[in-house]
């Protein structure tokens, strides 16, 4: 292999606005927000990002195990499970599916506003745009829990099923608590990132030479939109005939 | 008399200068203080086991009391001990050094990796202490779910968080790998050390998730009566031995890559020649991350899992082995015309190469199906995976240890004192547990609390046995120790090894390096000799 | 503690031979490579000891030849193994089609077994020897394991489903029977023993039993008591499939696809009887889960399956004497 493994050194891919601390003595000018055992804001960048990604990549296999979990009890209860599928609204979990799209829409807004430098108010106002999506989307999940409460299809003692295949049927309602559970809970750590980075973006911390923090959050946010949109036909949509 | 010079170690004191300090050196120490503390914890459990199973009749201790103690015996070893051993003690401090960086990608992640670490040893802890847990550390449903009336759901956390702690420093590993590498440090010229740590980094991201959401699911389901692996309620009791092998599997490759990693250094340092077959031994690295992730179902073959996947496990199991001899001969072929000297790691290097052979030998036993119904779950099981994990993995780590104490420290050990206890080590290793196999193959199984009499000489020596690897591992705590205090002073070099780490002062600056190092070739060329790059 | 001490179990069953064959081969194996590597890392680091505190080893980088070499030959032996315990493994699992078949049921902690011909057992297991025996084996509550070290076999036994497993004893004598799946407390104490006889002896043993004990009578009992005969008739009135002839045979599913009529299906459609309905059936049946113990499941099976024997079509309904 040739001497190509630095890839970390060429210079910068685009040019930032200067950023730069006046010089000390002894200490090199750089971006104020620079950590010291980064060469450059290129090296730091890269870093954080291909960090996000590996740390997405163990969502992938966390919430993976209860996708594996899925797929062998519907293939053992293909019947029950639809049975069980025909009692979650449908077109709440589809409400809620354009919303988290949308939220990703105006997520990519937000991480385009911190790239160009545009106006913090720009930048503050896609994060809570997107943040009201998120809300709205826990809210209508509420709604729903709630729903199932009152009509006892919570796994558990007080479990009840009046159709056909009781055994099933509660296993599909456990998987369904279980993946939408971790789902919105990973959509309520999503809302306190949010919240941090409106306010850096407020004190004015985001432009083009810096916005790392909004482009990782961006992919954390995308990728727990990512999960619904598959978690949707598989929980909602089995055996749905639209009338 | 020199003017002392600032080190990682007297840069800031202070307890709040360790507690909340962003160098990956202190927080490798800070890893080292508590995964002694952690062995210790489970050796206690360990002589526990040994001491009760002297005597054919369960007249130690109670039923349930046993059943805990080799219960905790394994959580606390596996997932407080071994998983982070070397990749959290070792690799944190080595990593940024051995790549010219001066720290890993993402300090204050690593920092928190050690607190997640702590926490989940107070879970464990607080397991043991309030009552114990008896399910096995393999947690099988549906005893663990529905049955067993012990502390199972502090245990599912304890291994629950321990689980984050080990994604962490695997994510800061890759990233570090990838993007900080200093100018020069190709690929192919970074230690095998380093090597070795990436696909363990590769197996901790891939596979720990899993584990996490199958003992959050036990967790779930002992709680809330949820009946995913409950089969009075429809589910499947052997969906969890799936998803629970899925990572333990591969989560014996974290613990034996890293040593693999340590021993390949050492046997160049002390043969003072590079390692023969460098690719090849970088390669399996790799190979056996990812073929590693395809055995799990060996563990399942007497479970009732349809033929042709027992088949297709045995095969792939079979294939599994092969980058390890791979390696195992490359590391014989590289002490041939070495230059070498028989200092304390050494011996813990030749120790494991003769005692992972052994163990990795008798895990073909296992994957041969046809062998593996007579042999599973007896005796013979746990003295392969003990070969393995205690004369493999843990003989790396002490190698490991006593190698870079001199850097770490910078302080020199005394060696033969250190001699002294590799060899204890590897006398009272083999005698604990290669009874075991003889035991196993004649049906003995394991976690008997009580056994028929005819197994007791079996039993008897592999309790001496242990007791005398108890004093093996005492010794170096004391003259390790000893030395932190009176040790003479060590050069930044002692072994006359060639690696970025021996070209930097003992113990190491904050930074670790004045100026980024400029890489010219790879480590641990003697001849003519010289140094890895200039810095 | 020293007198009579074994090193290696009896081979008590015709088929310990194999697997110690197996096994053998790769002790043999193991020990070479182990005793080479061994002696040759002790050699190479006696014979080029450092002389001189600054000596050096020869820069040698790697030789292809060998890295062939000693991959493919251990390669080469891997799959041997492999095949080897394949073929093992195939014995093992295949029972033959005439095994005299007996029920086992493992609960916490205690193995009870049923023979077919009335016997019942707590923690032993009589057996003849010359002759496969098959178990069919079911847990009452949490894994156990079936071990028989002298005869080389193990399976597991899981709640919810039968695993099996076969063996032919050829030495009389009594063996260790071990529970080898961690099921709790007295996880250690679910021990017994294997008794293999000469078949006269065994025949002997056998009519120590009394006839009204056996599975099927029991589960005929059983069929009238749940009053599965009043849905489960002898001709096609019912509304329930008729179950004589049924068992072992193709049976065509609601929704298409067919299953064998196993002890698995039978089992199944006992306790869950929703999850495979005969076609042309409403999926009315009650579920039995709760009411039934496993051993009771296994006798509803037994007699199940004398429906389909030849020479014993009896409409159902009528105890069999």
């Amino acid at each position: 292999m040739s001497d190509a493994g630095a890839e970390h050194y060429p210079g910068p891919l685009h040019t930032p606005p200067v950023h730069e601390e006046p010089g000390v003595a002894g200490h090199p000018p750089h971006h104020p927000q620079l950590r010291h055992h980064f060469d450059d804001m290129d090296q730091q960048a890269e870093a954080s990002t291909l960090g996000m990604w590996v740390f997405l990549v163990t969502e992938i296999m966390f919430f993976g195990g209860l996708f594996l979990a899925y797929l062998v009890y519907r293939s053992a209860y293909s019947t029950g499970f639809q049975e069980a599928s025909n009692h979650l609204n449908v077109y709440w979990g589809a409400a809620n599916t354009i919303v988290l799209i949308v939220s990703s829409l105006t997520m990519a807004l937000a991480v385009r506003a911190a790239q160009t430098s545009a106006p913090p108010k720009t930048q503050v106002g896609w994060i809570v745009a997107t943040m009201v999506l998120g809300a709205a989307f826990l809210g209508v999940k509420v709604v729903e829990y709630t729903d199932k409460f009152t009509h006892h299809l919570v796994p558990g003692a007080n479990f009840q099923w009046t159709g056909e295949h009781p055994e099933a049927a509660e296993i599909f309602y456990s998987l369904y608590f279980c993946m939408t559970g971790l789902h919105a809970l990973h959509m309520i750590i999503g809302l306190g990132i949010m919240t941090v980075i409106a306010i850096m973006a407020w004190r004015r911390q985001f432009d083009a030479s810096y916005y790392t923090p909004v482009e990782v959050s961006g992919l954390y946010w995308h990728f727990v939109d990512i999960v619904w949109i598959f978690l949707f036909p598989l929980l909602y949509l089995i055996g749905f005939h639209y009338h | 008399m020199e003017t002392p010079t600032l080190t990682y170690l007297n840069d800031g004191h202070g307890l709040a200068s360790w507690l909340l300090t962003k160098d990956h050196k202190r927080i490798a120490i800070l890893y080292l203080v508590s995964i002694t503390a952690f062995f210790a914890v489970g050796g206690f459990f360990a002589l526990m086991v040994r001491l009760e199973l002297l005597t054919p009749a369960g007249d130690l201790l109670s039923s349930e009391t046993y059943n805990k103690m080799f219960t905790m015996h394994g959580v606390v070893m596996v997932f407080l001990f071994l998983v982070p051993s070397i990749p959290a003690t070792l690799g944190n401090f080595f990593i940024p050094i051995m790549v010219g960086a001066k720290d890993l990608a993402f300090p204050r992640i690593n920092l928190l990796s050690w607190y997640i670490y702590v926490l989940a040893g107070i879970f464990t802890l607080y397991s043991a202490l309030s009552g114990g847990v008896d399910t096995g550390w393999t947690f099988y449903t549906p005893y663990s779910t529905a049955a067993s009336n012990t502390h199972v759901m502090s245990a599912a956390l304890g291994v629950f968080i321990a689980g984050f702690s080990s994604i962490l420093t695997g994510l800061n590993f890759i990233v570090t790998i990838h993007r900080m590498r200093a100018h020069g440090m190709t690929w192919f010229r970074l230690p095998l050390f380093v090597w070795a740590h990436y696909a363990t980094s590769l197996i901790m991201i891939l596979g720990t998730p899993v584990i996490a959401i199958t003992v959050l699911l036990v967790a779930a389901e002992r709680a809330l009566h949820l009946g995913i692996f409950d089969p009075a309620l429809g589910g499947d009791p052997v969906l969890f031995q799936h998803l629970f092998w899925f990572y333990s599997h591969p989560a014996v490759y974290i613990m034996i890559l890293p040593a693999m990693g340590v021993v390949s250094e050492i046997v160049q340092a002390f043969a003072r020649k590079n390692i023969f077959g460098y690719s090849f031994i970088a390669f399996s690295s790799l190979a056996i991350a990812v073929i590693g992730f395809l055995v799990w179902g060996h563990h399942l073959f007497v479970s009732g899992q349809s033929v042709y996947a027992g088949l297709i496990f045995s095969f792939i199991s079979f294939l599994v082995a092969i980058p390890s001899a791979i390696k195992v001969f490359n590391w014989t072929a590289t002490i041939y015309k070495g230059a070498v000297s028989l200092d304390a790691p050494m011996l813990y290097a030749i120790g494991f190469i003769g005692l992972f052979t052994i163990g990795g030998m008798t895990g073909l036993f296992l994957a041969a199906i046809g062998l593996d119904i007579h042999v599973h779950d007896t005796y013979f099981v746990v003295a392969h995976f003990h070969y393995i994990m205690v004369g493999g993995a843990i003989m790396g780590y002490l190698g490991g240890l006593h190698y870079w104490w001199p850097k770490m420290t910078g302080r020199l050990y005394n060696e033969p004192w250190a001699r002294v206890g590799a060899i204890v080590v590897f006398v009272g290793f083999n005698l604990t547990f290669f009874p075991q196999f003889i035991a196993g193959y004649l049906g003995m199984p394991r976690r008997y609390h009580a056994y028929p009499p005819e197994y007791q000489v079996f039993n008897v020596f592999s309790s001496a046995g242990a007791s005398i690897l108890a004093v093996g591992y005492i010794v170096p705590l004391i003259y390790l120790t000893y030395s932190l205090f009176k040790g003479r002073r060590s050069p930044a070099d002692p072994w006359g090894a060639r690696g970025l780490e021996w070209e930097i002062p003992s113990p190491p600056p904050t930074a670790n390096f004045t100026v980024s190092p400029v890489v010219t070739h790879g480590t641990h060329q003697y001849a003519p000799s010289k140094e890895v790059g200039i810095v | 503690m020293f007198t009579n001490l074994p090193f290696f179990p009896q081979q008590a069953s015709v088929q310990a031979g194999q697997v110690d064959a197996i096994y053998f081969f790769m002790v043999a194996v193991t020990a070479f490579f182990s005793l080479l590597i061994a002696t040759l890392v002790v050699v190479f680091a006696v014979k080029y000891r450092r002389r001189h505190d600054d000596d050096i080893g020869v820069a040698i980088h790697g030789s292809l030849p060998l890295e062939l070499l000693w991959t493919f030959v251990p390669l080469v032996i891997a799959m041997v193994m492999f095949v080897w315990g394949a073929l093992v493994f195939f014995d093992l699992y295949r029972s033959p089609a005439n095994a005299m078949e007996i029920y086992v049921v493992g609960k916490q902690w205690m193995w009870k077994v049923q023979h077919m011909e009335g016997q019942r057992e707590i923690n032993q297991l009589h057996v003849p020897i010359g002759r496969p025996v098959k178990l069919i084996m079911g847990s009452e509550d949490v894994l156990h394991s079936y071990y028989i070290p002298a005869f080389r076999v193990k399976a597991d036994v899981v709640p919810g489903r039968y695993n099996t497993m076969w063996f032919t004893a050829k030495k009389p004598g009594e063996y260790h029977l071990f529970c080898a799946e961690y099921c709790g407390t007295k996880h250690s104490g679910m021990i017994g023993s294997v008794i293999a006889m000469e078949p006269p002896d065994f025949q002997a043993w056998l009519s120590g039993g009394r006839a009204e004990d056996s599975p099927v009578a029991a589960g005929a009992k059983l069929f009238q008591d749940l009053v599965c005969h009043t849905c489960h008739m002898g001709d096609t009135q019912g509304r329930g499939p008729v179950l004589t002839g049924v068992f072992g045979k193709p049976v065509q599913l609601q929704g298409g696809g067919t299953v064998i009529a196993d002890e698995a299906y039978i089992r199944e459609s006992i306790v869950n009887p929703q999850a495979k309905v005969v076609a042309g059936y409403q999926p009315i049946m009650p579920t039995f889960q709760g009411l039934v113990t496993e051993e009771q499941l296994l006798q509803l099976i037994a007699y199940v399956r004398s429906l389909s024997q030849p020479g014993a079509p009896v409409p159902a309904g009528t105890p069999k004497q």
